[in-house]
């Protein structure tokens, strides 16, 4: 297992490579500097302004200190927030987009996973289709649809909970989270329909069964865990794409998240906000698809021996 | 038959469920008295403040939301009275000016102090000014200082003593600034931010005095001299100010807190104020202006803002040359209909330049809605109906307003000149490249005044002046401002000459006068002494909450 | 027992498509979200024809008013007819759906062929590159390239395109990679058939079933994608829209005028509705383990 964690750790690296060099290049080919201003900028003050952050080397220059830098783990300062590193921005919209992320990736297991159960108890009753239904609406129900939606109804008309911020108002988690989180408890719940249906086809299954098992043990004991595989193969992807729509739920409820950060320094042309944020989020992409693909390994016997075999 | 390991997947999820219950639940649970409902009751000001700042350094920053949260931290010389703009003591409790105009002398409190309790003097002046005149610093307002005598040749390098500028402190407590010509509007402009003196051994604590973008602003560093302190500053979330009891006119604040939020969304930040979450709103989306005003809420403050909307012409486009054209687009221009159908929240057709009742002037009105006339100009200029008149695009930044503007007036031309234009948004910071290089055909444009004065906003065109853009140039019209009218002894004298160049920009018209601007806000009852000014510049120090304990 | 009796009991074969279309005919939902997207393929296409008013037709003093008979589904703020916007925003969010996705599809089919044909080293190596390219934070990407390019619908295809075709290729290599192990080829191989001739008669058909429920699976969501991208204000420009756009649009002024938003949100929803049972119930009625009967 070590080894295999080692082994994809390493190949990591190329990766990250390839991820720095095409968003450099992005990056500096993008129209509008991250000086222009509305009102106009005198030639000397943008001479000065562009020296102090190195923007007048050539490009390649600028690349190769910028990879000598990070390696060293310092991502420069921002370009829109002078006085303010790269570091100190991401740190600061970390915890938040984790918060975030995490509440949001345990509303959708926690639906998902007891309405996909339910479903494949009964298929093809009503206890299937509606929570299948339901999920099917999740999924086609963009969440800044979703999301005004909810502040229209929890935040303005019954006044429950409130409609902006994280970690200012007590209950201002509820709403982002269950916004960011619906979509993916959706997919889920099929993923976890169809997995559970596999297996509750299967022979030793049915043995149980025979048994006299209670059907809540069952499901708990011996279903669950291989019914659950394919959800957690899933989990992987399913935080890459969380991260990409914390954006969007950042932007409705105004929280201070790294997803917010990043839109910003695009449209701010913060060449290295940009960098270090795209940086980040793909390390933390691939430790999380490791993390999920170890614990594949773990839930699933077969592929235990297939690692064992390579490691 | 082999044992299933017993940590089973049933109570790994119980166990989550527990969790995610427990802790959204706990989440939920807390006092439910609301930011206004809690702030009211400790004199804490809850405000919505635009997009987050860049930078609180009054030398380098620009930007409305910046001016706000500087006004609260710092002062100036000279302070605006927030009803009549004019000047009133600030960090000077009095001066002087000679007979000529050009000698002011300012006579220093002598209880001012730094929010450390640091003497407050002359010399933070002399050395603030020295700093925010260094190049390297980058100060996008250096231009303020300019009528002082030496300020501009200093700064371009040409005068190399800053001994040579013209502002000395005479003793401790007195100052004397020295100006090139008698500038009417001089005290206006020692109100700007960009002239606000700074704590020196704070920056240099930090960096060296021109270096830009140093941590002396943050959070337990910043000292500075205004009503408040800078308690602390979470990026994107919020900029708490609290009582400076070394403010010399502390016993009048009767504020004790203000939290400064970053609201960019102007949707969101409605939600906020309706939930109770702020005071004061920065502005109020345009459809929901329309609700608050058939609900007679006098929640809702419009007032009139001392900007204009207006659209840059390129009369380097071959096309766009001929000056009837432009008048032609100028006339068939329905501001009556754009203001009151589109826009809804009181704004005023504008068919100058200037806004009116800028300091008593009013700018000359040679321009009006008249699409017959259009017509006649159109076809005498070779475009008899709009026939071969070229396809031309109007650029605007992306933007939900000027897109309703643009697609009004794209609308406008089609029917009363039967021309078509095409309109295309750019985002920011794009759109701004393409109009400094001239990329462009008509541009959607706004200025907002610096100071309340005509001179603000004639001499953004004159002729390599950054902020003309437009490639129009009238060297009598470079004359008449920047050479005539300072010179002008009375303010009727000035005022005249404003008119005449008021009136060559608008036979010319490189610009197409839109609308003059108006600030929309939302402020709850409790607020007391919010200004309603042209400038929107709201005093911290005067503003306070009923029902709270002083 | 005679030989007539037999022959009557004994059942005709069919193919794995009519099997197929025998199973998606029982499939009511399936044969619903079929029926509803012919509908709007044909809507859009005819929209130039067949919509009530003028694209660009605007009336300010009217400015937004709510359903009525000369507006089915009412007027937006500038007095523009909804159910034309809506047509239109169709036509383009469609259009965005289908080319986008056939992007996908041609990259990711061919690619996906080759590395599971080929196999060896060099499906090795590309599939090295789809690991890669799966890691990366894409939602950043498609931003910065629509910051960098400018909102150039072309470019909009083209992005969600290249984000999307990586599922593709690894479904195809998986299909082609068995395939090419079973028995079925082998015995061609060996009854000396070119390899052109296998890949054509017995590959490809057998790879369809995977990667049509996948593109209709993918339609769906490249169109929320654009979605997402115009909420951000970087996808459809204005004058054109997309149901995107209109959603957008409608969630600003949803108190005031919802209907700005709930036709633009049916319309957008039921499409996606349609597409993802339709995409169900071909994964369902392709595989061949569920009974027809």
């Amino acid at each position: 297992m070590f080894r295999f964690a080692l082994g994809r750790l390493l190949q990591a690296i190329p990766v990250l490579l390839v991820v720095i060099t095409m968003t450099f290049m992005l990056v500096h080919s993008a129209p509008g500097g991250p000086f222009s201003a509305d009102k106009a900028v005198p030639a000397e003050v943008l001479e000065a302004l562009e020296a102090q952050y190195n923007l007048d080397q050539p490009l390649w220059q600028q690349y190769i200190s910028y990879l000598g830098d990070v390696v060293q783990g310092d991502m420069g300062p921002s370009f829109k927030y002078p006085g303010r590193s790269v570091n100190e921005l991401i740190y600061s919209g970390l915890g938040t987009t984790a918060e975030l992320g995490f509440y949001a990736m345990l509303v959708a297991i926690f639906i998902g996973v007891i309405a996909g159960v339910t479903a494949s108890m009964r298929p093809n009753t009503m206890q299937d289709y509606v929570p299948m239904t339901a999920a099917m609406i999740g999924i086609c129900m963009p969440s800044f649809l979703l999301g005004p939606l909810l502040v229209l109804v929890f935040g303005i008309h019954l006044e429950w909970l409130p409609v902006s911020g994280w970690n200012q108002i007590p209950g201002d988690k509820i709403l982002p989270a269950i916004t960011l989180g619906t979509g993916y408890a959706a997919y889920i719940a099929r993923l976890s329909r169809g997995g559970m249906l596999e297996v509750l086809s299967q022979d030793y299954i049915r043995t149980a069964r025979a048994k006299g098992l209670s059907e809540f043990l069952i499901i708990g004991k011996h279903a669950l865990r291989g019914g659950l595989i394919p959800v957690v193969a899933f989990l992987g992807p399913a935080f890459a794409g969380l991260l990409g729509g914390s954006f969007v739920v950042e932007t409705i409820y105004q929280i201070p998240g790294l997803g917010r950060f990043y839109v910003q320094a695009a449209f701010n042309r913060d060449y290295t906000m940009i960098l270090g944020t795209t940086v980040f989020f793909a390390t933390l992409i691939i430790l999380f698809n490791l993390l999920s693909d170890m614990l594949a390994v773990w839930l699933n016997p077969k592929l235990r021996q297939q690692v064992r075999g390579e490691g | 038959m082999k044992q299933c390991p017993s940590v089973s997947s049933s109570s790994l999820i119980s166990a989550l469920a527990l969790v995610l219950i427990s802790s959204l639940l706990l989440s939920g649970c807390g006092s439910s008295e609301s930011n206004v409902e809690s702030g009211n009751r400790t004199g804490t000001l809850h405000w919505g403040n635009g997009t987050e700042p860049q930078s609180l350094d009054p030398h380098i920053a620009t930007g409305v939301p910046e001016h706000h949260i500087i006004m609260a931290l710092m002062e100036g010389l000279v302070h605006k009275d927030s009803k009549t703009l004019g000047p009133t003591p600030g960090v000077a409790e009095s001066w002087t000016v000679s007979e000529d105009g050009t000698v002011y002398t300012f006579k220093i409190r002598d209880n001012a102090r730094w929010s450390n309790g640091d003497v407050h003097n002359a010399h933070d002046f002399v050395w603030s000014w020295w700093r925010a005149l260094q190049p390297a610093l980058g100060n996008l307002y250096a231009y303020m200082y300019f009528p002082i005598v030496n300020a501009r040749e200093y700064y371009k390098g040409e005068v190399t003593d800053f001994a040579e500028v013209g502002v000395k402190a005479l003793d401790d407590l007195t100052l004397q600034i020295t100006l090139d010509n008698p500038t009417p509007y001089f005290l206006q402009l020692l109100d700007h931010y960009s002239m606000y003196p700074v704590h020196r051994a704070t920056v240099e604590k930090f960096g060296a005095a021109d270096e830009r973008g140093t941590r002396w602003t943050y959070a337990g560093n910043m000292v500075a001299n205004g009503p408040f302190k800078l308690k602390s500053w979470e990026i994107n979330r919020a900029i708490v100010a609290e009582r400076n009891t070394f403010y010399w006119g502390n016993d009048d604040v009767r504020l004790n807190e203000v939290v400064f939020y970053p609201t960019e969304n102007a949707t969101t930040e409605e939600r906020m104020f309706r939930a109770g979450q702020l005071h004061y709103t920065n502005d109020v989306p345009i459809d929901k202006v329309q609700t608050y005003r058939e609900a007679n809420d006098t929640a809702l403050k419009v007032v009139p803002y001392l900007g204009t909307y207006y659209y840059r012409i390129n009369v380097r486009e071959p096309h766009l040359q001929d000056k009837r054209v432009r008048r032609a687009l100028a006339m068939t221009i329905d501001r009556e209909q754009l203001t009151e159908h589109v826009l809804k929240a009181g704004q005023i057709p504008a068919y100058a330049m200037t806004p009116p009742n800028t300091r008593g002037y009013y700018p000359p009105i040679s321009l009006n809605f008249d699409p017959e006339v259009a017509r006649q100009l159109m076809a005498e200029a070779g475009y008899p109906d709009g026939e071969g008149f070229p396809s031309t695009e109007i650029l605007y930044n992306t933007n939900e307003g000027h897109r309703k503007v643009a697609v009004a007036i794209q609308q406008m031309w089609r029917e009363h000149l039967n021309i078509e234009v095409k309109l295309l948004n750019q985002e920011w910071k794009v759109y701004l490249d393409s109009e400094s290089s001239g990329d462009y055909q008509i541009s959607r444009a706004g200025w907002i005044g610096d100071y309340v004065d005509p001179n603000n906003f004639l001499d953004m065109f004159i002729c390599d002046g950054g902020n003309n853009r437009t490639g129009w140039c009238n060297q009598e019209y470079d004359r008449l401002v920047l050479d005539v009218a300072p010179r002008a002894k009375t303010h009727e004298e000035r005022m005249a000459i404003f008119t005449q160049a008021e009136q060559m920009l608008m036979d010319d018209l490189p610009v197409l006068p839109i609308y003059t601007y108006t600030t929309k806000h939302l402020v709850h009852p409790s607020v007391k002494n919010i200004a309603n000014n042209i400038m929107d510049q709201q005093s911290y120090r005067e503003i306070y909450l009923e029902g709270a304990e002083d | 027992m005679n030989s007539n009796s037999i022959d009557a009991t004994a059942e005709k074969g069919t193919s794995l498509w009519e099997d197929a279309w025998i199973k998606l005919r029982k499939n009511r939902l399936a044969l619903i979200g079929l029926g509803l997207l012919i509908f709007l393929c044909v809507v859009s296409l005819l929209t130039p024809w067949i919509a009530p008013y003028g694209y660009e037709e605007q009336d300010l003093l009217m400015g937004a008013t709510p359903p009525s008979a000369e507006h089915w589904l009412g007027t937006d703020i500038f007095g523009r007819d909804m159910l034309t916007r809506i047509m239109w925003g169709g036509r383009v969010s469609l259009m965005v759906g289908f080319i986008a996705t056939a992007v996908a599809l041609a990259i990711g089919v061919i690619y996906g062929a080759v590395a599971g044909y080929v196999g060896g080293r060099v499906d090795a190596v590309m599939m090295r590159l789809v690991d890669i390219l799966y890691a990366l934070p894409f939602m950043i990407f498609i931003i910065l390239l629509m910051v960098v390019f400018g909102r150039n619908l072309l470019l909009l295809f083209f992005a969600i395109g290249a984000v999307e075709w990586l599922t593709m290729a690894r479904i195809v290599r998986g299909q082609v990679m068995s395939l090419r192990k079973q028995e079925f080829v082998e015995a061609a191989h060996s009854l000396g058939l070119s390899q052109w001739i296998i890949i054509r008669r017995h590959i490809i058909p057998n790879t369809l079933g995977p990667v049509i429920v996948y593109t209709t699976l993918t339609i769906p969501s490249v169109m929320l994608l654009e979605a997402f991208l115009s909420f951000l204000g970087l996808g459809i420009q204005p004058p054109q829209s997309s149901w995107g756009l209109l959603i957008n649009y409608g969630v600003e002024t949803m108190e005031e005028y919802p209907w700005l938003l709930i036709f633009p949100g049916i319309a957008l929803s039921l499409t996606l509705f349609a597409l993802n049972f339709l995409g169900d119930g071909l994964r369902d009625a392709l595989d061949p383990r569920t009974a027809k009967d």
